[in-house]
Parts: structure tokens; C-alpha cells; sequence
């Protein structure tokens, strides 16, 4: 049984390619056979977690702390220089200037992606408005958010910085960004499950040489990653505590 | 803790003498500015299970004015404002040395002399079940709350 990877839904499109190829590099390099699983949303990848079916996955801030918290994931690698923002976006043409003015009955488009869903709300604050339950369209995709707001079917929508960024420049063009967040400190990192901890150290050898390899900088760079950088046990637990507090909603 | 100076500040400023929990002083020099909190910023820091700071993110530092290395080292009552009652930090500090999660809103101190309103959440970091540490994220409060502790807090000392 060869083991599985998957990669956190959010990723940007442009990048499916990059880690088909970085799954065979990987599975040259360890000698290992890892079959790459790309899920559609959260549900189905939350799903194959729940019961057990991968070893390996490029997890967002949120989904690693459950992960390594309740299903005894360990951290590995995170790329270097990167950080996970958000973007609350409004149609182009909205007169809100300001979170602050934002009513009670403003309509959400996002998606289904938690950890930009926590951040959003955070940067809701000031509006008295988050976590209203209802006003909230759930889409499938961050090009469907978009057009969410096109059509004037919602006020605001939630995005990943990157996701955002990779819209097409016309959709972007009917788009404008009310705010973006500055937290620096969160980031996606790459984990290993209890079947193939034990190859922790061995994968974590390779990727730390992989930019120095000939071949691992092409594949490096078909990701869209500059470089993996060592994630410690203690780094994971500060995030972990971090999603927490953002987790932890004040009355 | 250093005095502030005078000629970090900017604009008029009064004196005020702040007497810490761990009976250490400081001179503060206040100004009446407010900064303003900029849309989807996030503060980060954390301390050691005593309070004293290790870790800050850039908001911090633009925030607060202090530079990363002015900041880490230090008590995290470097920030505290005269106008803060001391019963808002017994509250936190009760609540996460059992183990709690605390929020509140601060007005927190600049090193220019002026200040910004924060909604801070605070929560204890357990490892091997005892505390190490707290970590501390503030975000930009609703306008509302912070009049309401404006009226409040003059109050409670
Ligand atoms: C993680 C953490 C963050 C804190 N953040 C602040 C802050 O932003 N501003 C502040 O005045 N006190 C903050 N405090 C509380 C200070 O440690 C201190 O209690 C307070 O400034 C009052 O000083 P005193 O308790 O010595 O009287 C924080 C404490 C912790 C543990």
C-alpha cells in the first residue's frame, strides 16, 4: 500500500502541476511509493482524514492544529518567507469604505477554507456583525466568492491572499479590497501521520537539500515555494496556541 | 524599566509615575494621541510564564512604537497606560495563571507618549500540562465597546 498525500484545498491552481511533480521527486528521493490525493473542499479532504487515509499533507494553520492535536500528526516543513493573509473583497462599485460600516445584514460569500473564515471574522470586529450564522453564502471556490460579488449576491467576500491574487485580472478589475490582514506569524506547513513518522527525519533531510539539488530547485520552484525551512515541535505548538486564541470568540 | 524621555515624545505630554505589581516604578509621559487601528491588523506577542516578552510580530512593533529588540526582554506592562485600572490586570491575570482564556479591551501605551485601543485575548500555553508561557492577540474593537470603557474605567480606581 503505497502512502498518501494530499494538499490543503486553498492551494492556487497554477500550482497543481507542481505538486504532481514534487510527489514524484519525493517518491524517488525516499524510495518510498506516495500516491498524491487532491480533494475538491474541506469536506471530502476532512472525511479522508477522519478515517485515516493520509500520511502526508500541506495543511493549512487550522487543519494542522487538529490534526496534530487529534490524530497525532508532526510537523515537518514549512516553506520559507510565507505567510497565510486574508482579504475581505467588495464589488468594485460598493460604497462601503470601512469594516466599521458594515450593518447587521450585510450577506458573506466565502468558502469552506477555516482558517480564512477565522481570520475574516477577527477582522469583522469592529462591525459588531461576526459570526452572524445566517447571511452566508458558502461557494465552492474562490472564483465563485468572486462572482458572488460580481452578481451583488453578497456584500464582502473572504479571501486567501493568494487566491485573490490569482483571479483573473478582470474579475480583479470588479473587485475592490476593504481590508487585509497583517498577522505575519501563520503560515501552511507540511505534516507526516502516525504511519510515516518514522520516516520523519529522512523526509526532513531531503527537503531541507532540496533547493541545493539540482533537480529539487526546478520542482521547488514549480510549487511556487522558494525554499522548506525546518518546522519544530515548539513551532507548531505557538501556532497551534495562536489559532487557539483567534479560535476563542469573546461573547 | 527606563523612564520615558522627552524627546521620544511627540506633543504636549503630562508626567505620571506607574507603581508595577512587582513594586518597580516607571515615569510615563502620556500624550493625548490616539493611533488609529488599522483594518485586519493582528498584534501578536508572547511571554514567558512570568510576563515578560519573547516573541512580538511587526504590528506590535509598529503599534507600539518600540523596536522588536526595545520589546522582547522586557515586561509586557511596558505598554501599560495610567489611565488602565489595575483591577482589568488582576482579571487577566487571575483568569490565566489557573489556566483560563481572558479577553478584554486595553488602552495600551506608545513610546511616543500616545496610545491605541485593542480587544486582547490572552490565553495560557500548556505543555506537558503546566504553563510555559501566554500568548497574546489583539485585534481592532468595535468603536461602541471602547466608549463604554472609556465611561467605565475612570471608575475602578
Ligand atoms: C500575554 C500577555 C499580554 C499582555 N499584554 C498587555 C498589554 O498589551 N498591555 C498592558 O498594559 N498589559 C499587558 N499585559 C499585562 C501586564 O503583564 C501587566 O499585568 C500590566 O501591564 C499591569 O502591570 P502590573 O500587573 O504590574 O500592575 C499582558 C500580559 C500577558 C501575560
Amino acid at each position: 500500500m503505497p502512502y498518501r498525500m494530499t494538499v490543503s484545498p486553498d492551494f492556487t491552481p497554477d500550482h497543481i502541476g507542481g505538486w504532481y511533480i514534487f510527489n514524484t521527486w519525493l517518491q524517488k528521493s525516499l524510495q518510498l511509493p506516495i500516491h498524491l490525493e487532491l480533494y475538491d473542499n474541506f469536506n471530502q479532504q476532512r472525511k479522508a482524514i477522519g478515517d485515516d487515509q493520509i500520511d502526508l499533507i500541506y495543511a493549512n494553520p487550522y487543519d494542522a492544529s487538529v490534526l496534530v492535536r487529534e490524530k497525532g500528526f508532526v510537523p515537518v516543513a514549512r516553506p520559507s518567507q510565507t505567510s497565510d493573509e486574508a482579504i475581505i473583497a467588495v464589488n468594485q462599485t460598493s460604497n462601503v469604505e470601512y469594516i466599521e460600516s458594515l450593518g447587521m445584514d450585510t450577506v458573506i460569500a466565502l468558502t469552506e477554507d477555516p482558517d480564512v473564515n477565522l481570520i475574516c471574522d477577527i477582522m469583522l470586529e469592529p462591525a459588531e456583525m461576526h459570526n452572524s450564522g445566517k447571511n452566508r453564502l458558502v461557494m465552492g471556490s474562490y472564483p465563485l466568492v468572486a462572482k458572488a460579488l460580481i452578481n451583488n449576491r453578497a456584500d464582502i467576500g473572504f479571501f486567501l491572499v493568494e487566491a485573490y491574487q490569482s483571479l483573473s485580472q478582470l474579475t480583479k478589475q470588479n473587485l475592490s479590497v476593504l481590508a487585509r490582514s497583517q498577522i505575519n506569524v501563520m503560515h501552511h506547513t507540511l505534516l507526516v501521520g502516525p504511519q510515516l513518522k518514522q520516516h520523519r527525519d529522512l523526509l526532513s533531510q531531503h527537503l531541507l537539500t532540496m533547493k541545493s539539488n539540482y533537480k529539487g530547485a526546478g520542482v521547488m520552484e514549480s510549487m511556487g515555494f522558494d525554499e522548506w525551512e525546518n518546522m519544530p515541535d515548539e513551532a507548531m505548538e505557538f501556532m497551534i496556541d495562536l489559532v487557539d486564541t483567534l479560535n476563542y470568540q469573546p461573547e | 524599566m527606563q523612564d520615558m524621555e522627552p524627546e521620544d515624545i511627540n506633543g504636549n505630554y503630562i508626567e505620571r509615575i506607574l507603581i508595577f505589581n512587582d513594586g518597580s516604578r516607571r515615569k510615563v509621559l502620556v500624550t493625548d494621541k490616539e493611533t488609529p487601528f488599522q483594518d485586519g491588523r493582528l498584534i501578536v506577542s508572547r511571554t514567558d510564564a512570568a510576563g515578560i516578552i519573547t516573541h512580538v510580530n511587526q504590528s506590535f512593533v509598529e503599534m507600539s512604537g518600540y523596536s522588536q529588540e526595545e520589546l522582547v526582554g522586557q515586561p509586557h506592562y511596558i505598554l501599560r497606560h495610567p489611565d488602565m485600572p489595575s483591577a482589568a490586570f488582576k482579571g487577566l491575570w487571575d483568569a490565566i495563571e489557573k489556566g483560563d482564556k481572558w479577553h478584554g479591551y486595553v488602552k495600551n501605551l506608545r513610546k511616543d507618549g500616545g496610545y491605541y485601543w485593542v480587544l486582547a485575548v490572552v490565553i495560557p500555553n500548556i505543555r506537558e500540562g503546566k504553563i510555559t508561557g501566554f500568548t497574546s492577540v489583539r485585534r481592532k474593537p468595535a468603536r461602541r465597546k471602547v466608549e463604554e470603557c472609556i465611561d467605565l474605567y475612570p471608575t475602578l480606581f
